[in-house]
């Protein structure tokens, strides 16, 4: 009896645990399937890098997970993706609120053309924050949790876009930092940066992962195996494999993963 | 083998640059035609008609002496004029817009429409003449006065500034849209924070530039019927009225010699109105315009 209980609750905690539970997704553009029965399950508060070659559905799977994938009139989805067990395809889930949890840094930096302020205070605006002094507060740990603060705290009403690349990144990350959100999702943060940058960049993910679940979408192979947790092979829009990153890199289980990551394709 | 011969390149290449140098010379003689035509226009206008611009033409209404004759009620009812055609076409026209490029979902009928406003900017603007005369000042008896001579030239460039606005918010980048809707923004917040403010200097030139088109266009009124003399101001927007491409057209048919340089005095106006309105485009378009 007792042992049963503590079973019991050892399933819950690790079910709890879960941020995603994707169960059979499929997914078209149109007539081209480009996700095809798709199950994976992502943990709190780790890293999961989805790697795979062009075209292979990778970027597709982080988008449908804040579903902006549907910003393509002709994507049609079956399956379901449970966000803390609760399916984000029911009719009563709105976008808006996942996408409140659930925030978005993109592969090429896309401040707003405003003040650096006002890029950071945009979410908690349009959520309906209004007073000067909590923005104050929520822009500077936004900056700091970007690690980006004392590079802009005296020019904070400057245009974010006088700013390199690899700070409009950063802000961009400080933005969606200031939904304080559960989930960020990356779709190749770092491939329009330069390795200085990207280091940076990299830095801060594991800084963020104390705090966030992350899941990040990487072209590198190197960046996959340095920074993530877990790692997902896609490839033509399967998950060929699923494990622990050490595993992944070191002796995996599919042949076609060990010829990706040996560079034989893709 | 070598596929490019350069000894018959060398040789060829003289021909070439006879042939660059010929065009060349044909582009700038017919960019130089349309400005000394432009130049020649200007230089009888403003001789015939500066001596006419006193005062006194600003303060005096039509007359039946070239003397005495002013532009005052054309100029406050052209000023009238664009006071009801800028709201309802900047309101309607960018409306339209949003909704095509913003809401609109793609299918046929959204095609038809949008490909339809385009034809009917090409529209003659006596059709749209015909129309106003029908709707408004027939059908809806608001008799030949602003409102319905507003409503009419509001159609008319509707299309121009549909047209101007869709390029506009087309122009703003797809990723800063993703950017606002990945933050839980809803359509609403995101066209009003992120998409109008990046494309108001474009939507606003647009819509000025469609304004002075307005400002000059003489048929629609003709057809509906605006006088020409008229010795009163106008009061409200069911008044009478008559405009400044009016009045110009008015005293060009005139017979006496007198006349037409009093047309040319009243096209000094206009065209010195047109300048203002194309100023405060420019100004809008240097001051507002964001980069990417």
């Amino acid at each position: 009896m007792v042992q049963t209980l503590e079973k019991g609750s050892v399933l819950n905690k690790e079910s709890s645990s879960i941020v995603y539970d994707t169960q059979q997704l499929n997914l078209w553009y149109g007539t081209h399937h480009a996700l095809k029965n798709i199950n994976l399950q992502i943990k709190e508060n780790e890293v999961t890098a989805i790697i795979g070659p062009s075209g292979c559905g990778k970027s597709t799977y982080i988008k449908t997970l804040n579903r902006m994938v549907e910003l393509v009139p002709t994507v049609k989805t079956s399956g379901k993706i449970l966000y803390r067990e609760r399916n984000i395809f029911d009719a009563d889930y709105g976008v808006e609120e996942l996408r409140t949890k659930v925030g978005m840094v993109f592969q090429k930096p896309n401040p707003f053309p405003k003040s650096i302020y006002d890029n950071i205070a945009y979410g908690p605006r349009i959520h309906g924050i209004k007073n000067k002094k909590i923005l104050d507060e929520i822009v500077e740990k936004s900056l700091r949790g970007a690690a980006i603060w004392d590079e802009v705290k005296d020019r904070l009403t400057t245009n974010a876009y006088s700013l390199s690349g690899g700070q409009q990144q950063r802000i961009c990350i400080a933005r969606c930092l200031a939904i304080e959100p559960d989930v960020i999702l990356m779709d190749e943060p770092t491939s329009a940066l330069d390795p200085i940058s990207t280091l940076k960049v990299e830095e801060l993910i594991q800084e963020l992962k104390k705090e966030y679940s992350i899941i990040i979408v990487t072209h590198n192979m190197q960046q996959a195996a340095r920074i993530s947790d877990k790692t997902a092979f896609f490839l033509n829009g399967e998950v060929v494999e699923f494990d622990d990153t050490d595993v992944i890199f070191s002796t995996p289980a599919d042949k076609r993963t060990e010829d990706y990551i040996s560079g034989r394709f893709g | 083998m070598n596929y490019v011969n350069h000894k018959s390149v060398i040789k060829r290449m003289n021909k070439r640059l006879i042939v660059n140098r010929v065009f060349k010379t044909i582009f700038f003689i017919a960019t130089l035609f349309a400005l000394v035509v432009l130049a020649v226009l200007f230089y009888r206008i403003i001789t015939q008609g500066i001596g006419y611009i006193t005062p006194d033409f600003f303060q005096n209404f039509g007359s039946r002496f070239p003397e005495k004759a002013g532009i005052k009620a054309a100029l406050i009812g052209s000023i009238w004029l664009m006071c009801v055609v800028a709201p309802v076409s900047i309101i309607l026209g960018v409306g339209t817009a949003i909704y095509l490029e913003e809401y609109a979902k793609k299918n046929k009928l959204n095609d038809f429409i949008r490909m339809n406003i385009s034809n009917l900017a090409g529209v003659p603007s006596v059709v749209f003449g015909l129309l106003g005369l029908t709707i408004f000042v027939r059908a809806l008896s608001l008799g030949n006065s602003i409102l319905a001579a507003g409503f009419t030239m509001s159609l008319l460039i509707l299309p121009v500034i549909i047209v101007a606005a869709q390029e506009a918010i087309r122009a703003v980048p797809q990723d800063v849209r993703e950017a606002s809707y990945g933050m839980g923004a809803t359509k609403w917040q995101t066209i009003t924070q992120i998409v109008l403010p990046s494309a108001i200097p474009g939507i606003l030139t647009g819509a000025i530039l469609a304004l002075s088109r307005a400002v000059g266009e003489t048929a629609p009124l003709v057809v509906i019927g605006i006088p020409v003399i008229i010795q009163f101001l106008p009061e409200n927007l069911l008044s009478q009225f008559t405009a400044l491409p009016m009045q110009i057209y008015d005293w060009a048919k005139r017979p006496q010699a007198e006349f037409q340089f009093v047309a040319s005095a009243g096209i000094l106006v206009l065209m010195a109105f047109l300048l203002i309105m194309n100023s405060i485009a420019i100004f809008i378009r240097n001051k507002f315009q964001r980069k990417y």
